[in-house]
């Protein structure tokens, strides 16, 4: 490799009269020490807070490594018994189930579909109405975590709930008899705002021709979608997904409003970690339950990544 | 196969943009008719309204004896070819073929029997599985023409069809189409701002200016005897020189010499009166040596175009601008052209000289002259 690489360097100096101090051959002239001394900070930031964390977890998933008591001091190493130990426990399991829902239901059903339907429907507007729906859309998003969540407790509480009082039901807990649908509705309200911009950015791709055609020759909306919009945002539809899945997934802002109960009926996994390794101080443990949800997250781009692909094969 | 009926046909955009300022047009059943005009004139919104793309914002549109004014497009049984043929790239040629079939239910098997036969028709037969992105220009535009013969419609519309092309491609593709439509009679629109295009395709072309048809008629009408001096100035690779002059009797004072009004028109002018006077370059002859009933002037400009040169001399202009100079431009044959700087004498053929008065062609059959658009109205959609 360094043989090919730096061969052009020897001919450009052999070639003649080189003005100037660089003589690379690179596009920007820089020569390959200075390139790597740009690269250099960045590499070991990564190394540092990304890939030097990502080793320890592996490492204390196999370990007992507690907060406190004996192995807090002296971790052993116990292989594989706490991977075995989650896939057998039933909390996990459950929690599994739940993030499931909550990415179904919040990322790929209710954002991905309410954004989409939001971009289509204002895509030949311009003007104040779609200036004020984006605006709105956009603070959802742009609301730090736990603005929003406060903003939802307020709205979704039993005796002062904002919600309550506008449908006149007091006394309805909705954050107890609902908790996965709260922060299911929580989550897309929350995130729509992405999707919505992307699709709209995707839409603008879409000829006006191509849907003229098609509606030249009778086709209804529906087919219009599906003969001349879907085929031509399948790339950004597949993107997309594949962001806010990975997102949702590793979400933890719904502990802020419902803190994963009652009873864990909506402890996603995130949370189900956080309470395990920081409330329950076995690290050892929640360590390995996170590379479980990497591996998770993996599986899911490899997924996606693979539908990407076969799409550029096709096109 | 119907005729287009156009009454008062009239779009304004919300911005107030008048893009077609009550329009009567009548195109006749198997006709191929070109609407031609500069950018803006509202050619493209013509063609859209017509196809149902546009809602007219007033007057109303015929296709055969049916009213399509508030149908939408898929019911108006119109077929259209987009500048970018508008291809769906994820469908092969066949699909794309079959599309409009597949919209209205025609059985898989004989979609795409229909769909072959129309791409043997076109030359296409062996393209039929591959994808538009792997197609030649010609053979995307090939592939839309099939599209839209495909499920037989009653009209054709063709937005810039040849603009797409490459200037050789053009040539081909503008034989092939006066062609493919001769065969399939069918009646076919379509827009241009190419005045050669029309001239060289259509059987009968409307020109448009500002939201308003200036001068219907046959290619030879419009290049023989142009309504107006717009239509004039428009129409021709060259266009025509338009010179002010002014009645003297039986003659015209035109750039300082005295030429005799031409006959058609001799009973319709008045003593003193300021007209302009037109004259195509390609139908005057240029002499190097004095001759009579000429105008003369110095060469300021020879430009080559191949067997032929266009010169341009400046001649003195006629009153009220006595003094100055105007120009007038020669189509010289190869071989005979001046040099700049020389003297020439420009002698008009009989029987081809015309006469305009405020614009309008005197003499001119009446239909044909539309008076003059409102300014500042107009645009493209």
């Amino acid at each position: 490799m360094v043989q090919v690489t730096s061969r052009p360097d020897e001919t450009v100096e052999g070639a003649g009269p080189v003005t100037g101090p660089s003589p690379a051959p690179d596009a920007a002239g820089l020569g390959r020490a200075r390139a790597a001394g740009f690269l250099v900070p960045s590499m070991v930031l990564i190394l540092l807070f990304l890939v030097v964390p990502a080793a320890w977890t592996i490492y204390l998933g196999v370990t007992n490594y507690r907060l406190t008591g004996l192995a807090a001091a002296n971790p052993e190493v116990v292989g594989l018994e706490n991977y075995t130990r989650a896939l057998s426990d039933e909390r996990f399991r459950n929690s599994l189930v739940l993030t499931l829902q909550f990415v179904l239901g919040s990322a790929v059903i209710g954002q991905a579909c309410l954004g989409f339907a939001i971009a289509y429907a204002l895509r030949d507007r311009r003007g104040p109405l779609r200036r004020v729906v984006e605006a709105f859309i956009l603070l959802a998003w742009i609301l730090p975590s736990s603005v929003v969540a406060f903003l939802w407790i307020a709205l979704l509480d039993r005796d002062a709930g904002t919600l309550n009082a506008l449908l006149g039901m007091p006394g309805m807990a909705w954050l107890l008899d609902y908790p996965m649908l709260s922060i299911i509705i929580f989550n897309t309200w929350r995130g729509t705002a992405f999707s919505m911009m992307l699709y709209a950015a995707a839409l603008e791709n879409v000829p006006r021709s191509h849907l003229e055609t098609a509606r030249l020759a009778g086709a209804s909306t529906g087919q219009q979608l599906r003969d001349v919009v879907f085929p031509r945002i399948r790339g950004h539809v597949l993107t997309n997904l594949l962001l806010i899945s990975l997102w949702t997934f590793n979400d933890f802002s719904p502990f802020l409003i419902t803190a994963g109960g009652p009873e864990q009926r909506s402890e996603i996994l995130a949370v189900y970690v956080y309470k395990v390794a920081l409330s329950g101080g076995e690290l050892g443990f929640g360590a390995a339950i996170s590379f479980i949800m990497l591996l998770i997250n993996l599986v899911i781009a490899l997924i996606y990544l693979r539908m990407l692909g076969r799409r550029k094969e096709r096109a | 196969m119907a005729a287009i009926t156009l009454r008062e046909l009239t779009k304004v955009y919300p911005n107030g943009v008048r893009a077609l300022d009550a329009l009567d047009l009548e195109i006749a059943d198997g006709e191929f008719f070109a609407l031609l005009g500069p950018s803006g004139c509202g050619k493209t919104t013509l063609l859209r309204t017509i196809a149902g793309l546009e809602l007219s914002s007033g007057g109303s549109v015929r296709i055969g004896d049916r009213d399509v004014t508030s149908l939408p497009p898929g019911q108006r049984d119109v077929a259209m070819v987009f500048q970018d043929y508008a291809l769906f790239p994820h469908m092969t040629v066949r699909d794309n073929i079959a599309y409009p079939l597949r919209i209205k239910k025609v059985g898989k098997a004989d979609r795409q029997d229909k769909a072959a036969r129309t791409a043997d028709e076109l030359g296409l037969s062996a393209l039929l599985d591959r994808r538009p992105g792997q197609l030649s220009g010609g053979q995307q535009q090939r592939v839309a023409l099939a599209r839209a013969m495909a499920c037989h419609p009653q009209v054709f519309l063709l937005d810039e069809p040849l603009s797409n092309l490459d200037a050789r491609l053009r040539l081909e593709a503008r034989t092939f189409l006066k062609r493919l439509q001769r065969e399939l009679g069918v009646t076919t629109v379509f827009v241009t701002h190419d005045q050669a295009e029309a001239l060289a395709l259509a059987d009968r072309i409307a020109v448009m200016e500002g939201g308003r048809i200036r001068q219907v008629g046959t290619p030879t009408e419009v290049f023989r005897r142009p309504a107006n001096t717009f239509v004039a100035g428009f129409i021709g690779s060259t266009p025509m020189n338009l010179v002010p002059a002014r009645v003297r009797g039986d003659e015209l004072a035109v750039a300082a010499v005295r030429l005799p009004v031409p006959e058609d028109v001799r009973g319709e002018l008045t003593d003193g009166e300021q007209v302009v006077y037109g004259v195509r370059p390609e139908y005057l002859d240029y002499s190097p040596e004095p001759a009579s009933g000429a105008l003369t002037g110095q060469v300021v400009v020879v430009e080559n175009l191949g067997s032929f040169s266009l010169v341009s001399l400046d001649v003195p202009a006629e009153e009220p601008d006595a003094g100055a100079t105007t120009s007038v431009q020669v189509v010289v044959p190869e071989g005979r052209e001046p040099e700049p700087g020389d003297t020439g004498w420009v002698t008009p053929r009989p029987g081809r000289s015309l006469i305009y008065r405020d614009g309008e062609l005197i003499g001119s059959t009446a239909e044909a002259a539309v008076p003059a658009p409102r300014t500042g109205v107009g645009a493209d959609a």
